[in-house]
């Protein structure tokens, strides 16, 4: 499986000093390639990459999907794709999926949505664990009053009512693409950065950070190259954890109509322009919500696989049939 | 443990006033301007300049949250720009709705999480943790408001066309005026609210419960001959059930976001959906008051949860 995530880690493994000879027979078996070839062997996780990997090359072709069926995204089709009666028109040859209560082709939309809510779930949590990352690392590291005052903020930005926050936020700056990003990561960061605190606190005492600091090396070093390095492991883990969250996010934000703004069809506008339609079209309710249901189980799936693979010692949360 | 309590004390009351002044911040510095929204759109200036000196939005920022704060300290949170009600007896009609909403849904995930957890525990990998497990993975994988649509679907609309008209899809009847109607109005709601939890207390109960069957005191139990359901819900669950009260804490806060999304969903008039229609009005009296209430409750739980632990666990006292 060519998985960024794979990749990145045998592409890391691969740059890594050489390993000494007496291992020259199984080459190259550090933690991260071990990790990598358990999840090569798990299951579970490559069906959740392949169907990540539909749902990633779907988004990019979403205008070949809708050259392909010949309808636009945006396009109302309001002479064969409603009744006489003005409501929506059930699967078919003309619309696979069906139409919404606009006459527009459910599957181009669904497509397209997928663009918008893979968007989203990656740039806020990279956003998100960037973020994270440094004022988890910073807090850890320098202890005294720097921890107290991040920590204390981390508590604060964890108990505030974030959707509430969220909605009320986003109503007075008005929807749009990037706010909906910029709230995820404000309202996910937090999370990361208690996680990466509390790992350093612990890291920071071990004999050769120690080791380091008689050394003489800088700050800068040692949190780069000394720490950092075991915090990978746990950011992995929550950036494939955090995407569902924020897809999940994204469509509740979109469901109240605080997300993206129509007609851009994303996952969660369709769904609440559907709760009109359901009693009359199941079409509309089930595609967009089998959609969005598929994408986040793939992400929870290979996170959980990710997790494991990292740290076998730890319980396995979907144990499949794996083993 | 009397400093204990008091330090923590002081902490919560300093996010607390963290909280009242970002929330203030926000709203009351935003760009939008609700003397103008309120007056109309073809108010003229002079009206706009009236009604923004009765909200008192033409005094200085830091005049205004002074009075704010004061205000807040003697529990009155303002009047709501619309229709000069008290926020506090706005809030206070509400919040029967989302109380009833809240703690029925904490019950039922409570007892669905753990139940099922307790259940997949006992057969790990057998068909009923396979199961269990499926529930778990696609609870936790499903917004709260897809889980409120298929519910309305299945159970209010599937159900109505089959001739059993079993669950109103949405409304709300005061408890004390039927509380059979208050229950059945609340049990779709209940359901939504709950599944999403009750996903992440299966997993923690499954994963806590496997761990503590490892120990040496539930094998000595055991050897002494205890019936397994002894064992189980006597020795073993009570010390598996720690971690859930970290979990509660923390899932406490999250609920009223939770009820916005399930509020709107079945059209309930609790909290979540006034904040909804506060915020669409640009009522910042009222949101300000239901944020702050929210943020109050979450700290108030997060203190309770260190207090437990530190009665549970008294090396805590000392950190």
């Amino acid at each position: 499986m060519s998985t960024p995530i794979v990749s990145a880690i045998a592409g890391d493994r691969a740059a890594g000093p050489p390993m000494p000879a007496r291992e020259a027979s199984t080459p190259g078996r550090g933690p991260l390639r071990l990790a990598a070839q358990r999840l090569r062997r798990d299951r579970v996780a490559v069906v959740s990459m392949v169907v990540i990997v539909v749902l990633v090359l779907s988004a990019i072709a979403a205008p070949v999907v809708a050259h392909l069926v010949g309808h636009g995204p945006d396009t109302q089709y309001r002479d064969t794709g409603l009744t006489p009666a003005g409501l929506p028109v059930g699967p078919s040859r003309e619309f696979l999926l069906g139409t919404d209560g606009l006459g527009r082709d459910v599957l181009v939309r669904v497509v397209y949505g997928a663009r918008i809510s893979l968007l989203v779930g990656v740039v806020s949590t990279v956003l998100a664990v960037t973020a994270g990352v440094l004022i988890g690392l910073t807090a850890g590291y320098y202890g005294g009053v720097v921890d107290v005052f991040l920590a204390r903020f981390m508590d604060a930005v964890l108990s505030f009512p974030f959707l509430l926050l969220a909605v009320a936020l986003v109503s007075i700056v008005g929807p749009s693409l990037t706010i909906t990003v910029l709230v995820i990561a404000f309202f996910s960061w937090a999370a990361v950065g208690r996680v990466v605190r509390g790992q350093t606190l612990v890291i920071k005492e071990r004999e050769y950070v120690q080791a380091a600091h008689a050394l003489g090396a800088g700050d800068l070093r040692i949190m780069l190259l000394d720490v950092f390095p075991n915090l990978i492991a746990p950011v992995i883990v929550y950036t494939t954890l955090l995407i569902p969250t924020a897809i999940v996010f994204e469509s509740t934000l979109s469901f109240l109509g605080l997300g993206v703004v129509p007609p851009t069809p994303t996952w969660g506008n369709m769904l609440a322009e559907s709760l009109q339609f359901y009693q009359v079209a199941w079409w509309f309710v089930l595609f967009p919500g089998l959609a969005l249901l598929i994408t986040t189980l793939a992400f929870n799936l290979l996170g959980d696989s990710v997790r494991d693979a990292l740290d076998p010692g730890t319980e396995r949360l979907f144990a499949g049939g794996s083993r | 443990m009397i400093r204990f309590v008091l330090h923590r004390l002081v902490i919560s009351v300093a996010v607390l006033w963290l909280i009242s002044v970002v929330v203030f911040a926000l709203f009351y510095l935003a760009p939008a301007d609700p003397a103008r929204v309120i007056a109309g759109r073809l108010a003229t200036p002079a009206t706009v300049a009236a009604v923004r000196h009765r909200l008192g939005l033409d005094l200085p920022v830091p005049q205004q949250y002074e009075h704010f704060l004061i205000g807040v300290l003697h529990g009155d949170l303002g009047y709501s720009f619309y229709n000069s009600e008290p926020v506090r007896t706005l809030i206070l009609s509400r919040l029967p709705v989302t109380v009833s909403l809240t703690s029925g849904a904490a019950v039922v995930w409570l007892v669905l999480g753990i139940g099922a957890g307790v259940l997949s525990a006992r057969r790990p990998r057998t068909l009923i943790d396979r199961g269990t497990t499926l529930f778990v993975l696609t609870g936790l994988s499903m917004p709260t408001f897809l889980v409120g649509l298929l519910l309305l679907y299945v159970l209010f609309f599937r159900l109505r066309l089959l001739g059993l008209p079993a669950f109103p899809g949405g409304g709300y009847v005061p408890l004390r005026q039927s509380p059979i109607q208050w229950a059945l109005h609340l049990v779709l709601p209940w359901l939504t609210l709950a599944v999403v939890s009750a996903a992440s207390y299966t997993r923690l109960t499954r994963t806590s419960l496997l761990e503590v069957f490892g120990e040496d005191y539930v094998r000595t139990a055991r050897a002494k001959g205890i019936t397994e359901h002894r064992v189980v819900y006597r020795h073993a669950l009570r010390s598996a059930l720690t971690p859930l009260v970290t979990q509660l804490g923390i899932d406490v806060g999250t609920l009223l976001g939770g009820a916005i999304v399930t509020e709107t969903v079945f059209g309930l008039p609790g909290l979540g959906q006034l904040a909804v229609q506060s915020i669409t009005t640009q009522d910042l009296p009222v949101i300000v008051g239901i944020v702050l209430l929210a943020a109050l409750f979450v700290i108030a739980a997060n203190m309770v949860v260190d207090l437990c632990y530190a009665v549970i666990d008294p090396r805590v006292r000392v950190g």
